[in-house]
This record gives structure tokens, sequence and C-alpha cells, in this order.
């Protein structure tokens, strides 16, 4: 038994096995969204959930992006056959009414749904404090790297994606999101596309 | 009452596994009572059979009764489920899984055992006791983070049932157990490895001849897991394909490669008794590539169609494959000296040359796959950004190794071995490639445009050829010498070459795997419409007319679906029906699709999407030709090993 | 007997190819495939960037694979974006602003992703060397072998069946 030959054979596991063990602290389903940090993709959508007031929109309406230019915007992909979403409904509409007074947008966005099955939602789960409009053919789930429901986006005043979130957003962490951005100094001219 | 019985067994199994697969090899290897230490080693191995079996039928039992109280049955159980599907469930989840995988090394290291009671030395002694040592790994998982028989209370009264992906189709009962049986048969070869270098016998050619036997049967099973795996995602997961290069199928079909490639270059070492070392490094990496695979898919490393539930189970894998990689690698290496030989060949032309080519072949497909698979997990860590690798990257690196190896297996068999002549060869060849002109030209006048599928389709052709001819010589040769009939001579030729003719039969089941892959995928034509009842689409020859839209409720689902006619000259000679299925516990549903096969090829078809009242529905046609001659090709695969393994009566 | 194999595969590969058919005068046809060339050529086009791409939610399939409805209506956006006069390469640059490079089905070749592609033909490369080279090595050993003990060797070949 050649003993030296076998230790350095033996080495060559070293690199395996660290990449191997590196691999294990890795979450292979999460992906970097390249949106953040980039002007958000520009939406103009029907309204299709009023929402309450004073945050509510006649049904009918559009929502452009461009128009809420100036104003934080949260804007959240959801679906009535999703059942994470129902974790974060509550919360949603809790951050939406508190921030009213701030310029704080929030819109909802169904996603790959019926309206009428959105409607029943919102009652079932009590009202939506904000309007969701309707997105046809997906157009702005897949302009904004959609990989499923629910996802946040957070846009801030100038319009460049502030922040992602994919699942459900606990409160705390929408609302501390909102303040740093409120926080942040008057921003510069936005970005050129 | 059940639960305490089963951990109990698995304790005292891990108990034996432990004084089996290590106490007893020192014993043997210090020398002192060597035959004491062998039958512990020996004893052991049925033991822990016997204990194995226990545990896996208290799980069996506690499954068909609904014994919520135990978690695997509270995991995958559910009173709505079939009894079938509740049974083979046992197979369905992790820790039922690793169950099962511990039940077949038991029950192969047992074979192992009985089948060389007889033969003296210490190679058996110590292959048993490897076997046990892998099996000890089996049992700390058992009793640690992959235990199935934890106490739930308080008791629920039903549970979820397995998932529903898993109830769809009997194939389910199928794949999982020849997957077992083939990948966890690879650790008989590596245990009679390590056998071999323990005791000495690794210099010597007999321990490889112990180990053919097994190594067939275990790519046998895998062979036909592999294919089994495809049919059973084809008729089952709706997107009309079969494989999708997705890493659990990868993974196993990582370490066939490897095997086919021992199958072969094992010939050249029984014959010109050289290439040792390559084939020790053959035996030992497909065992490794197994544990690999098997880590791939349970450790939640690599995203996947098959990935189990994450967790610490991956620690202990990786734990396991660094103490057998770092084993491994030394063993080889340090023994390496003594298996090195000088090569003799007597000539360039020959069939060894063509076998070393093969290995050349198979061994980079397999690199490829495997790079392939691992590549995501490398730029994440080299680059820090996420990168795809699927079924583009596949097709353009390994179409051609696919094709090269199609054309050597024509080649083969023309040539004889030691040494081959040019002209011989030539005229060998000939008829083979005058079918390969024929059958490119019919494949492009069909429509075939891409090169590869042209090239695909005419090597089959070639090689079908070559391999038909080696029957049909040897069949005529019997008939002039002897005087039989035709028939008489071609079983006779095989019955007195099995393992020679086992492997061409396997070779056609091969070609004729390869023509249904070639086929499916050049001439797939596919089609989808929203149809009224009464209305129909046509694609290519096919006129599917929808009947209606149905609902009906069933134990454990509610299910909608479409019945679609097949309609030619006004008379229906068909129906379809693809469903969707929807199960309280999933939130969307599973749509189930329906297959019409003949051996001409299949008409798939999905159910899409549909309106509430049953007023329309999106169905979707695939029309498949030859499908079907994928899983008869591998049905003659499974064959031709039979024939090869099947064992000679010795004469007296 | 190769007659009777040719005929039987252009026999089988004629029966399953699709060819174009006059659909019968049944009433109440819907039929999905009836294009101009136009239309096919993009249609064509389509699947191609289609299946380089792949589905977010599916576990490795491409968007012309999978039947969901996010691939679905990806592909449509694809189709729409070749209509509109974009090459492959700005439909695929647009999904990798929005997806991030793993909505490519095959790592772009450039940069450390070239190991992927180059790493499989090294080793062929390597692999035929060495075997061409082992070969030489192993035909001129069994020559000077068979110089010297030829005549003994000759003895047992018999053609027994291997």
């Amino acid at each position: 038994m050649n003993w030296r030959r076998a230790a350095l054979a033996s080495a060559a596991a070293a690199p395996v096995i660290a990449l191997l063990a590196w691999g294990m602290t890795r979450d292979p389903k999460e992906i970097v969204s390249p949106l953040p940090g980039r002007n958000a993709p520009e939406f103009s959508l029907g309204v299709f959930a009023p929402g309450e007031p004073p945050l509510a929109r006649k049904v009918g309406d559009t929502i452009a992006l461009a128009s809420m230019r100036g104003k934080i915007v949260v804007f959240n992909f959801w679906a009535s056959w999703c059942l994470e979403c129902r974790v974060e409904h509550k919360d949603l509409s809790f951050v939406a009414q508190q921030n009213a007074s701030k310029s704080v947008q929030f819109v909802g966005v169904l996603y790959n749904d019926v309206p009428s099955a959105g409607l029943e939602w919102i009652g079932k789960m009590g009202g939506q404090a904000y309007p969701s409009v309707l997105d046809q053919g997906a157009r702005t789930a897949i302009d904004y790297g959609l990989y499923g429901v629910p996802e946040t986006f957070v846009i801030d005043a100038s319009g460049r994606v502030a922040y992602k979130h994919t699942g459900p957003i606990p409160a705390a962490l929408l609302q501390s999101k909102i303040d740093s951005l409120l926080a942040a100094p008057a921003v510069q001219s936005p970005a050129s596309r | 009452m059940t639960r305490l019985l089963a951990v109990d067994a698995l304790w005292f199994g891990l108990i034996v596994c432990a004084i089996g697969g290590i106490i007893a090899p020192i014993g043997i290897g210090r020398g002192k009572q060597r035959d004491a230490w062998i039958a512990v080693a020996q004893g052991a191995v049925y033991a822990n059979f016997a204990l194995i079996t226990v545990a896996a039928g208290a799980m069996m039992w506690a499954l068909a009764r609904h014994d919520f109280s135990i978690s695997y049955v509270a995991q995958v159980g559910s009173r709505a489920t079939p009894m079938f599907y509740t049974v083979i469930s046992l197979w369905g989840a992790l820790e039922g899984s690793i169950l099962f995988w511990a039940w077949v090394l038991a029950l192969y290291s047992v074979g192992v055992v009985w089948l060389n009671r007889k033969r003296p030395g210490l190679l058996v002694p110590y292959a048993s006791a490897a076997l046990l040592a892998i099996a000890l790994f089996f049992h700390v998982l058992l009793v640690g983070p992959a235990n199935p028989f934890h106490l739930v209370s308080p008791v629920p009264l039903d549970g979820p049932g397995p998932n529903p992906l898993l109830q769809n189709h009997i194939l389910m009962a199928v794949h999982p157990p020849l997957l077992y049986l083939g990948y966890v048969g690879m650790s008989v070869p590596f245990a009679f490895a390590v056998g071999a270098v323990l005791s000495g016998e690794i210099t010597n050619a007999d321990w490889m001849r112990l180990t053919r036997r097994w190594t067939l049967t275990a790519w046998a099973f895998l062979s036909a897991a592999i294919i089994a795996g495809m049919w059973w995602s084809y008729e089952v997961l709706g997107w009309g394909g079969y494989w999708a290069w997705d890493p659990v199928e990868n993974a196993s079909f990582i370490p066939w490669l490897t095997a086919t490639a021992y199958l072969h270059s094992v010939m050249v070492q029984e014959r010109r008794d050289m290439l040792r070392l390559w084939n020790l490094n053959l035996v030992v990496g497909t065992f490794m590539l197994t544990i690999l695979g098997t880590f791939l898919t349970r450790s939640g490393i690599i995203s996947s169609v098959h990935a189990f539930t994450q967790g610490t189970i991956g620690y202990y894998f990786l734990a396991f494959i660094a103490i057998v990689l770092v084993g491994a690698l030394a063993m080889v290496a340090g023994n390496s000296d003594k298996l090195r030989a000088p090569g003799k060949l007597d000539a360039a032309l020959s069939r060894e040359t063509v076998f070393l080519l093969n290995n050349l072949l198979l061994t980079v497909f397999m690199f490829t796959v495997l790079i392939g698979t691992l590549f995501p997990l490398v730029a994440e860590a080299v680059r820090g950004v996420k990168v795809s690798v699927g079924e583009p990257f596949y097709n353009r690196m390994t179409l051609p190794v696919m094709v090269a190896l199609l054309f050597l297996m024509g080649v083969g068999p023309a040539l004889p071995w030691k040494r081959g002549n040019m002209d011989d060869l030539k005229r060998k060849m000939l008829p083979g490639l005058i079918v390969a002109a024929m059958v490119a030209t019919i494949v492009v006048v069909v429509g075939a445009k891409s090169v590869y599928a042209v090239l695909a389709f005419s090597f089959v052709g070639f090689a079908a050829t070559m391999n038909v001819m080696e029957f049909v010589i040897g069949a005529r040769a019997r008939v002039s010498a002897h005087g039989e009939r035709f028939g008489t001579a071609l079983l006779r030729l095989i019955a007195g070459n099995r393992r020679r003719y086992g492997g061409y039969i396997a070779h056609m089941g091969i070609f004729v795997a390869a023509t249904g892959i070639a086929a499916s995928s050049t001439f797939r034509s596919e089609g989808e419409a929203t149809l009224k009842p009464g209305q129909s689409m046509v694609v290519g020859k096919t006129t599917a007319r929808l009947k209606d839209v149905w609902g009906r409720e069933e134990k454990q689902r509610s299910v909608i679906g479409a019945t679609v006619e097949l309609v030619r000259d006004g008379a229906v000679y068909a129906s379809l029906t693809p469903r969707m299925n929807f199960y309280p516990t999933s939130q969307q549903p599973i749509p189930t699709p329906d297959v019409r096969s003949t051996p001409f090829g299949d008409t798939y078809m999905n159910l899409m999407s549909f309106q509430q009242d049953g007023s329309s529905a999106t169905i979707k046609v695939i029309l498949e030709p030859l499908v079907p001659w994928i899983w008869m090709g591998g049905g003659i695969i499974v064959l031709g090993a039979l024939v090869s393994a099947w064992p000679v009566r010795k004469l007296a | 007997m190769i007659a009777l194999v040719t005929v039987v595969v252009a026999a089988t590969l004629a029966l399953a190819s699709p060819q174009a058919v006059t659909p019968p005068a049944v009433s109440a046809i819907v039929v999905p495939t009836q294009r101009s060339t136009a239309d096919s050529i993009l249609e064509a086009r389509t699947t191609e960037v289609a299946k380089g791409l792949r589905c977010p939610i599916c576990q490795g399939l491409s968007i012309q694979d999978s039947p969901s409805e996010i691939s679905q209506q990806m592909r449509a956006l694809v189709k729409e974006q070749l209509r509109a006069g974009k090459s492959p390469d700005d439909v695929r640059a647009y999904f990798v602003s929005k997806y991030s490079e793993w909505i490519l089905l095959a790592p772009e070749a450039k940069g450390f992703n070239l190991v992927a592609y180059l790493a499989p033909a090294l080793l062929f490369l390597g692999g035929l060397g060495t075997i061409a080279l082992v070969v030489r090595r192993w035909t001129a050993a069994g020559e000077s072998t068979v110089a010297q003990g030829a005549v003994a060797a000759d003895a047992g070949q018999s053609t027994q069946p291997d």
C-alpha cells in the first residue's frame, strides 16, 4: 500500500467536499432579482377592486406608475388561489392605512386569476385597504420578473425599485423599508431610461 | 407497540452493523480467531436483514392500518387514499425511502453472503463487512434525522396523504423499487473491490469475475428504472416529454454511464489482463456517484423535481461522502502500483481499441452530465450569480457523443478481438453503410431537418444492421454446420454464448429506444384549441372532437375531465379523457394527461383549462411518433442483460 | 433481411409523420394550425427562442414545453417582441434584465461559464490523445512479445465463441 500516493489522492477530495459543504449554505430557490436599484418598469392598469377610503379608487380607473412620481409606491402581486397571500393580507392593509397620510401609495395587482375570484377573496378576507388592478396577460408581472405570488416591490419617490420581497412580507419589515425611504434626503432627478 | 418494535429493531440493527461492519473486519485483519470473526460478519448480515425486515414490515403494517401515531404515517398517510397507493407510499417521502434503501441493501448483502458461502478466502467476509459499514450509515440516519418512527401525540385522526403526483399512476409502484435495486446494487461491486483490496486478492482476476453478475444485475435494474422513470414522468407530468435533464434524472443516469463503461472494459481485462486499475476506478466511481446522486437529491443543495425535504440529513450525507471519498481515493491510489501492468495489444485496429473509445465516450458523456448538474453550484461559488443549465446545454454537448456511440456500436461487432483487417472491416461494414444511407435518405425526405436527427437515424440503421448480421451470420453458420433449422440455430447460438449475444440483444434494445427518442423529438407536432362540445380540431392527420366536460367526486380528490373523441372518416376510433385533479392539500390542480399508444406513436392529450359551466375546454394535442419504442427498447435491454447474466450450467 | 428492416422503418416513419390534410367536411371545426407562411416562420422563431428560456415556476422546463399559464404568457410576449422586429438576442436580454441570468436555460458562453462548455471538450481531446499514445505503446509491446514467443502462443487459439 503506497501511503504517500494514497494521501495525495485523498487530498483531491477536499475541494469537492468544500464545494458541497458551501452548497449546503445556499438556497437553490432564491434568485436575486436585477430590479432593485433600477427604474421601476412603467405600468398603467385598470382598477377592479376599489379598496377602502381614504385610499380608495373607482373601479375602472387607471393607475399609472408615472402619475405616482414623488410618492413611495408599494406594489404587491397576489392571487385568490395563493395560500401564502393570506398570511400577509392583514399586514398589508394595516401598513397601508397607517401610512395613508404620508405620501405612500399601495397598489395590489391580481396575478393569473379572474376578477370575480379576486373580489370574492377580498370579501372573505375582510376587505382590502387599497385598490387592486388587473394585469392582462401577466405583462406587468413579467416586466417585474415575477416568479410567483406573493411578491412585493417598494418603489421610491424617484421611480426606482428600492426593495423586492418574495413571499409574505411582515408588517414591521415593510414599515421599516417605508420609513427609511421617507427619511432619505430629497432625491436627484430620476435616472434616464 | 408497532412503533416500539420497529425502533428497537432499528437500534439493534445499528449495533449489528457496527459489530459486523467495523469490529469484525478489524478482528479478521488481526488474524487471531479469524474464523470466528468471519462467522460474526456473516451472521451480522443475516441478523441485519431480519431486523430491517421487521422495521420495514412494521412500517407497511402501520401504513395499512392508518396508525397516525407514527410520524411517517401521519406525514404521507390518509384514510382517503386507496390502499394500493398507501402501501407504496413507503418510498414516497424521505424517511420511508431511507428505510426502503436500507432494506434493499440488506437484501443484497444476504444474497452476496449466501451465494458465496462456500467460497474460501477473506474476500467475501471483507466485502460483507463493507456492505454492513454502508448499512451502518443508513441505520444512523434511521435512528437520527430520518427516523420515520417518531411518536406523534396527540394522534391525528387523518393525514394529508402522499404527494398528489404520486397517486396518479401505477408506475409509482414500479419505478422507485427498480431504481433502488439498481442504485443500491452498485454497492455490491464496490464492496467486492474493498474486499479484494483488504484480502489481497486485488491482483487476482477472480474478484472481477465474481462481481460481473452482480454489476450486470444492478445495471439491468437501473436501466429498467430509468426507462420506467421516463415513462412515468411522460404519462403524469403533462408536458409530453420524458426527459428534462433534471438533477435527479441526471443522478440516476450518471452512474449508469460509468457502469456501462465498466461492463465493456471488463471484457478487455478478462481477455488481455489490462485496464485493471481503470476498472477498479470505474467500480469505485460508480458507487461514489450513486452516493453523490443521493446526496444531491436529498440535501436540498440543488433544486429538482424530486427534491425531498431539506434539513440536517444533508450534513450526514456530506460526512458520509467525505469519509467514503477519502477512503476510496486512498484505497485506489495506494494500490495502484499493484494493478498497473504493462499492456499488450496485437493491433490498433481491433475490438480492444473500440472498447477503449467506447469507454472514452461514456466517460466524457458522464462528465458532461455531471458538470452540467453541478455547474449552477460552481458558478454561484465563483461568480456569485445563479445560472441555469438545462436542455439546450445538454443537447448541444451530448448529442455528438450519443451519435458517436451509436456509430461505434456498429463498428465493434465488425472488428475481431486482437487483430482486425481493414479490408475485412470495410467488407463487413458495407451492408450497414448501405442501410445507413437509405435511412438517411428516407428521413430527410420525410422531413427531418436537423443534422443530428439524420445522423442518429442513419447510425442506428447502420449499427442495428451490424448487430443483426451477427445473429444471422452466426445462425447461418450453425445451419450449414449442423443442419439445424434457422430458428433452432438462432436459439442455440444465443444459448451457446449468452454473454456476447445477450450483449447484442441489449444493443438492439438501445437501438429501438434510440429510434423512439429520435422520432418523437424530430417528428413531433402539436396543436391547441378551445373547443365547445361537438367542435373538433385537427393536428397532423388526427381529428379530435370534444364530446363533453364533466366532473366527479372521488374519495381523495375532485376530478374535472374532458371526453375527447378521435375521429376518422366520421367514425370514432378512440376516446381520451384528460383530467384535472383537485386535491384538498394542493393549491393548484394536478393535470393528468391521457395518452393513446400504438406501436406507431402516441396521441397525447392535455386538458389545459375549462369553463366552470362546462361550456368549453382548452385541449392540447401532441402527436409523438414512436414513443412506445422507447419503453419496448427498455424491455429489450433488460432481456439482453438477463440473457447475458444467465448462469451457464457447469458440466460436471 | 436488410431490405425488410428498411421497409419496416420507412413504413413506420411515413405513417407516423405529420402531413398536411384537408379537413373533412364536418360542421363546427376549429383548426388551430392554419397559418400563412409568415406566421409559420414567426412561430418557428418563437419556438426557437422559447426553448432557451426557463419557466420561472417549473423545475427546469422551458417556456416552450411548460403548460403553465405564466410560461404561455411569456411565450406570447416573446412572439410579440419578435413580430415587432426585435432580434432573438434582444428578447433574451429583455428577460435577463427582468429575471437575471437564471432565466436562460443554457449559460451564456462567456467568461467563467465557458468552463462548462470547454471542460468536456478538453477531457475528450485529452482522453483521445491518451488512447492514441497508449495504443501505440501497447501495440509496440505486443509486437516485441510476438517476436519472442510467437510459436508457443499460437497453440491454444481456436475459434471459440468469446
